[in-house]
């Protein structure tokens, strides 16, 4: 190749020509592959790439523009959070497990929350008012996901005026995020046995005005893209996975539900009182990139119906705890949110400083050791924007996991890119990859 | 059976008591196996499966039934089978397999590693789950790929965690560590590293090297 820049350059391999191109260099390396026989080029796509949403790396064999083979190459984004978690008390797994899948921190807590309340046997003593506070949370976390999803996704595919709006509204839901548990991501607010804190006065009508403003608000994404011929022509047919497919790769969530199946654990088995609630579960029945996107866009309204519903319930409980009684299980001390975040409240500052040595001792002992969680094993799962986030955790008695697992739907799903891509041009890729909805974070934890 | 003792000057067991001082020797015991009835439709679930497999009280080491989940340990020579008949039989269908989990059991001579399997039935909306435990010095298991084709990645993660090796795998590489990565994360005799923080002359050691209550 003619060129001095030394990133940019290539050289023989046992696998045959190597090329790193670094961009601006094209128009060599295309005379260069031209003037040889070799009609197959690998392409490595990622981990560093702007379409591959976040770590993620593709490998691409290409006969032309079609992709002959597709493999994904993962863990660019391991933590090893399963592990971290087995040194750290059963509370402090929520902050742990919040930062796997970390567009969807809420669903990572109440699967693991589910969880732990399972092994304690005291699934049924979580009060109302924090089940319905979980759900009308999780809600706006699909919201917020889903906006994630819609948006780069257009954006990956050239519109960017979707992931402007999107973005708009992913804002208010952060807002509210920010409102309740003084944190816009990874809130550490579900906890085992209920939720951090109660919320704060007048939230409940705020909420209600952002739905409002929600609803008026998806329209522009729905005016920009459904039925946009350009938007059809670049997602309909495309990354094609029916249901028999789906069924042996494991899929679940949208991608599983744009073969028609109406599988949403939310109504098959539901947690948290979603039985308790009125909403539809969507589907399409094209198996494409088109009927993943109308999914995730008329699930938003699904959420709001569920949130509105929430707020009414909320209503009916004005004052009720957030917590279990028990008070060897529910974290001691009481947080606020304050001006600068969230914190201890002050009344619960001034009892254990100052009036109550018991308390102190009963703070220091919870939140340093923990409680204890009987031995055993369970697996709970919740339904997550992306499927069904499952969690497998295993208890020696102690204070501690002994073993958590999750299984993470974008983990799974993602090993449908083949199915999906072989076959395909290289630019339906991209779309392919953004219905699945991968985020590194879970995928990798 | 899982019998762990653990010593030390933290933890109670049995009372209430979390002084740290209460009991010096602490053994957990794992859920023993369950008599009949087991409740619910793991009963029906149950003969099912003993009709569909005759082999069943061979190649079923117990079942558990624990907190409203049914558990299946299965004999590992006999897990492809049992499998096979768990999704294909009508009565039962579980045509979902949620991936394969593992767990390290090092006080559990000859069985210290455990493969998990959670199972979905969707036609029924079931769930089971299948585990099987093998030895470390002997850490084979059949690829259940041919019946799952979603396994391939969780068997690549326990492979890659745990060291257990699936017999029958197209390529059972590691998936979350790098490639020439030594030895196997997620088992217990794997320490959790990290680096010893300082703060004003003081260390604070790694986290795996703490003092902790057990």
């Amino acid at each position: 190749m003619s060129t001095t820049d030394s990133y940019a350059s290539s050289r023989e391999t046992t696998e045959g020509r190597v090329y790193s191109v670094t961009g601006g260099d094209w128009d060599s390396m295309v005379t260069e592959i031209g003037a040889t026989k070799e009609e197959r080029v690998v392409v490595n796509m990622g981990p560093q790439h702007p379409s591959t949403h976040g770590v993620l790396r593709l490998v691409l064999e290409l006969e032309g523009e079609t992709v002959t083979e597709a493999r994904s190459g993962i863990g660019y984004l391991h933590t090893g959070i399963e592990k971290n978690a087995e040194y750290r008390t059963w509370t402090q797994g929520v902050t742990f497990v919040t930062r796997m899948d970390y567009l969807a921190p809420l669903f990572n807590e109440a699967a693991y929350c589910l969880g732990v309340e399972k092994l304690l046997g005291i699934t049924n003593d979580v009060p109302e008012r924090a089940s319905v506070i979980r759900v009308m949370m999780m809600e706006f976390n699909r919201i917020s996901s889903h906006m994630v999803a819609l948006g780069t996704g257009a954006l990956e595919l050239g519109a960017l005026s979707p992931m402007i709006f999107a973005f708009r509204e992913r804002e208010k839901v952060l807002d509210i995020f920010e409102m309740i548990s003084g944190l816009r991501m990874n809130m550490a607010y579900i906890r085992p046995g209920g939720v951090a804190q109660d919320l704060p006065e007048n939230a409940v009508s705020k909420i209600r005005e952002t739905v409002k403003e929600l609803r008026h608000n998806f329209k522009d994404n729905a005016k920009m893209l459904i039925g946009n011929s350009i938007w059809i022509k670049r997602t309909k047919d495309i990354g094609y996975l029916d249901l028999a497919g789906c069924i042996t790769l494991g899929i679940t969530g949208p991608v599983l539900r744009s073969t028609g199946m109406p599988w949403d654990l939310r109504k098959t088995e539901p947690y948290s009182g979603y039985e308790n609630y009125n909403f539809d579960v969507v589907t399409t029945d094209t198996c494409d990139v088109y009927g993943r996107f109308l999914i995730r866009m008329q699930e938003l309204e699904q959420s709001l119906r569920i949130i509105e519903q929430a707020c009414d319930k909320l209503d009916g409980l004005q004052g009720a705890p957030v917590m279990v009684s028990d008070k060897k299980i529910a974290w001691p001390s009481q947080l606020s949110v304050g001006t600068d975040g969230m914190g201890n409240s002050l009344n619960h500052i001034r009892e254990i400083m100052g009036e109550s040595m018991e308390s102190l001792i009963h703070h220091f002992k919870l939140v340093t050791e923990g409680f204890r969680v009987p031995a055993g094993q369970v697996y709970s799962a919740v339904e997550s924007p992306r499927g069904e986030t499952g969690v497998h955790l295993v208890s020696d008695g102690g204070t501690r996991p002994y073993r958590l697992h999750f299984r993470e739907p974008s983990f799974n799903n993602l090993q449908s890119i083949s199915a999906m891509c072989e076959g395909s041009f290289i630019a339906d890729v991209v779309a392919a990859v953004a219905s699945i909805d991968p985020v590194m974070g879970g995928v990798d934890r | 059976m899982n019998e762990e003792k653990a010593h030390g000057m933290f933890g109670a067991s049995g009372s209430g008591d979390t002084s740290g001082f209460g009991g010096l020797v602490r053994s957990s015991v794992s859920a023993g196996a369950s008599e009949r009835p087991y409740g619910g439709y793991f009963d029906d679930l149950a003969d099912d499966l003993e009709r569909a497999y005759p082999a069943f009280s061979d190649a079923i080491e117990r079942v558990v039934v624990d907190r409203g989940e049914l558990t299946l340990f299965i004999k590992r020579d006999r897990l492809f089978e049992v499998a096979k008949i768990l999704r294909d039989e009508p009565t039962l269908r579980f045509e979902m397999c949620l991936g394969v989990n593992g767990v390290h059991y090092p006080d559990e001579v000859g069985r210290e590693l455990h493969a998990v399997y959670p199972l979905l039935s969707m036609t029924h909306n079931r769930r089971v789950r299948m585990e099987v435990a093998v030895p470390e010095s002997d850490p084979h298991l059949p690829s259940l790929i041919e019946l799952w084709g979603g396994n391939n990645w969780h068997e690549r993660e326990t492979y890659d965690m745990f060291g257990i090796i699936f017999d029958g795998h197209p390529g059972l590489t590691r998936i979350l560590m790098p490639d020439d990565w030594p030895g196997h994360p997620q088992r217990k005799d794997y320490p959790l590293g990290g680096i010893p923080i300082e703060y004003k002359g003081a260390t604070v050691p790694a986290p795996s090297e703490r003092r902790a209550y057990r």
